[in-house]
């Protein structure tokens, strides 16, 4: 018998052996890790690990936690691919956890191993990042585009006192989200109390700093009378505050819009920026576990319609969103000012 | 590995291969202690979903390391063939044409990849590493930001599918048959020494008449068509292509090959070894993400354990030498 031969042979049995210990334990009770009544196991997974957003998103899903008593798994792939996902979706079934809630990379890719949870009796939650019922029970959404728009709209009138020009500058002109956002803005603008506000345009800064930045500017030339400012794009507003500093404009013109904090922090504080908006996601994660739990427990089923309490955020209400499973669309998104910024600049 | 020759005796348990069942003994004791879910049939059948798409590479990864070279593009060549394998479905051809179709294409992709190592005499890293970014950027160029899913239903079987209604995947035994074929053509016939000596020394084999090239072509162009090989049961088991798929795979191959006991300077390694290695790795990742071990750790662990592999047979073989001169003195 040569060597490789008796290599080969030692890995057999080593591997029948341990095949076989594998099987003797299999049918051994699964009661090793016995459930707790009311307790609940939600494993939650984030598109990668070491994202400051998602981080803020873990302390409130945590916060929740310990207020329903219930097991939270926060993890992540180290890179944010499907198949690092499904990866851990697998061993959260293999866990028995009660709840498993996706933020997807791939939506489409996720959709075998969900069901492959649900089969085996597992709630799947999807949040912040959309996913249909053919995969998931419930959508724990994003505040809606109606919701972004309209509060840009109502921060501006607060800043110029209802009154004055104001322009858009926005990312691309072929960008789905910031289009339906200056929908929402204009419908927002036809109520009465707007009146005095004039819309004078909208400009698009592509995302890209420099050009948003130049587009800032031209905007400063074009329009003397100019009172305000709307950027619904976190680059856009970035750069449209550098370039108000840059030009002293600061405190002439008004600025709002969407950002992040960490971004926009100093300008907030030097009065660049009076206010801004975006959705917290310390409030996602909470409301995410709090959906997770009422599936859990079923005191809802995922049913369009059902109604649940979610702590302190309050009531919400399941509705249905066309391209979505069953939705829970998280109400207001937040505003940041000079008050509540320094909490967050370092959150996200 | 390092045992010397004449000393046939003690050979036998030096041999690397044991290093690594010891490994897997052991990560299996630990595994089975921290998870109660570890040790179920079910549980450690499922595992190998997320772990046999590598392997039919590493399988053939081996042989073109033992021959002294590299295929750095072979997750690239995944998201190519995947991607035309989808395309060619979604535009109204019969699924199991489309899949025949995606095999040729990977296999083109190798043959490319040993066509331009043999004529022009290039490094394989060198050149492996453009066709990385060209089959990647040709995925891109099909399909964009776009996916395909919607696969019919015998197609999902091929990477989700049992064997009837036990807990055995479809690709695990898949695998074993692919295994046995591998193990048996290296150890045991000419083309599978000639592979060996082109990695101990190419240019006396060409002088000794070996057809060196051909052989490297060959190797080559079964890498590309285990690549998309591998796609077919990825698309398959996630139910969705795209070009950004098996991303960062290349390197965790190379990994498993290099823990293996293959040498990177070619002419070392065997079978056992790299299988061994394979399923290592596996219950490593599926143990320590049973305890919610985050990602990033997981990749420290598992560096770790190739850092020390490569030092403890150097090691070793200080210690012995050592020993032999005392025993001389």
């Amino acid at each position: 018998m040569n060597v490789s031969k008796k290599t080969a042979v030692a890995v057999c049995i080593v591997m029948s052996v341990f095949l076989l210990v594998g099987t003797a334990f299999a049918a051994k009770p699964k009661g090793t890790a016995e459930k707790e009544e009311g307790v609940y196991t939600i494993g939650m997974i984030v598109k990668n690990l070491g994202n400051p957003f998602f981080e803020a998103c873990e302390r409130g899903a945590k916060e929740a936690a310990a207020e329903l008593g219930d097991k939270i798994i926060f993890t992540g792939p180290d890179v944010p691919t499907a198949e690092g996902q499904i990866a851990l979706i697998d061993s959260f079934i293999a866990q028995r956890v009660d709840v498993i809630a996706p933020v997807a990379n791939d939506p489409d890719a996720l959709i075998p191993v969900c069901n492959k949870a649900r089969n085996a009796g597992i709630n799947v939650v999807a949040w912040n990042s959309p996913m249909t019922s053919e995969g998931v029970d419930i959508y724990v959404d994003n505040p809606t585009a109606e919701s972004l728009g309209r509060i840009e709209v109502q921060m501006l009138a607060d800043l110029i006192d209802y009154e004055g020009e104001f322009a858009i500058l926005s990312a691309a002109a072929t960008m789905p989200n910031q289009n339906l956002f200056i929908e929402w803005m204009k419908e927002e603008l036809k109520l009465p109390k707007y009146s005095k506000m004039k819309f004078v345009g909208t400009v698009y800064g592509d995302d890209l700093r420099e050009k948003s930045y130049n587009e800032a500017m031209g905007l400063f030339k074009s329009y003397p009378n100019l009172k305000g400012i709307i950027s619904p794009t976190t680059v856009g507003i970035a750069a449209t505050a550098r370039a108000l500093e840059d030009e002293g404009l600061s405190g002439k013109i008004e600025l709002t819009g969407l950002g992040l904090p960490s971004e926009m922090a100093e300008y907030i504080k030097s009065g660049t920026c009076g206010k801004m908006a975006l959705f917290n996601p310390v409030d996602q994660g909470y409301l995410s576990v709090y959906a997770s739990h009422t599936i859990a427990s079923g005191e809802i089923e995922g049913n369009v319609g059902e109604t649940f309490s979610a702590g302190r955020m309050g009531e919400f209400e399941i509705v249905e969103v066309k391209g979505q499973a069953p939705s829970i669309i998280m109400g207001e998104p937040f505003i940041f000012d000079a008050g509540n910024i320094d909490e967050w600049k370092d959150v996200y | 590995m390092n045992a010397e020759i004449g000393k046939k005796k003690n050979v036998f348990f030096r041999r690397w291969e044991w290093y690594l069942v010891i490994l897997i003994i052991f990560v299996n004791i630990v595994n089975v202690y921290l998870s109660p879910y570890y040790l179920n049939m079910t549980n450690l059948m499922d595992m190998t979903f997320n772990f046999m798409e590598k392997g039919f590479i590493v399988l053939i990864m081996a042989y073109i390391m033992i021959s002294a070279n590299i295929d750095i593009s072979v997750a690239s060549n995944i998201a190519m063939s995947s991607v035309v394998m989808s395309v060619l479905y979604q535009s109204g051809f019969n699924i199991w044409l489309a899949v025949l179709s995606g095999l040729c294409t990977g296999a083109a992709g190798g043959l490319l990849n040993g066509l331009i190592v043999t004529r022009f005499r290039l490094s394989s890293v060198v050149v492996t590493l453009g066709t990385y970014s060209l089959y990647r950027g040709i995925s891109f160029l099909i399909l964009g930001d776009k996916a395909v899913t919607k696969f019919p239903e015998g197609f999902s079987y091929v990477g989700q599918g049992y064997i009837l209604n036990s807990p055995v995947p479809f690709q695990l035994v898949v695998f074993v048959v692919i295994a046995v074929l591998f193990i048996l053509i290296l150890h045991k016939t000419t083309f599978g020494r000639y592979v060996y000596s082109i990695g101990t020394n190419e240019e006396a084999c060409r002088y000794s008449g070996v057809k060196v090239d051909r052989i490297k072509v060959i190797l080559f162009t079964l890498s590309g068509f285990l690549s998309a090989f591998s796609g077919v049961f990825l698309t398959s088991r996630i139910g969705v292509s795209r070009p950004s798929i098996a991303l960062n795979y290349e390197l965790e191959i190379i990994t498993i090959v290099v823990l293996g006991g293959v040498s990177m300077y070619g002419g070392k390694g065997t079978m056992a070894g790299v299988i061994l290695a394979l399923f290592l790795v596996g219950m490593l990742r599926y143990g320590l993400s049973l305890k919610n071990v985050p990602a990033n750790m997981i990749l420290i662990i598992i560096g770790l354990i190739l850092i020390c592999s490569a030092i403890i047979p150097n090691v070793v073989y200080g210690v012995r030498k050592r020993s032999e001169f005392r025993k001389e003195i």
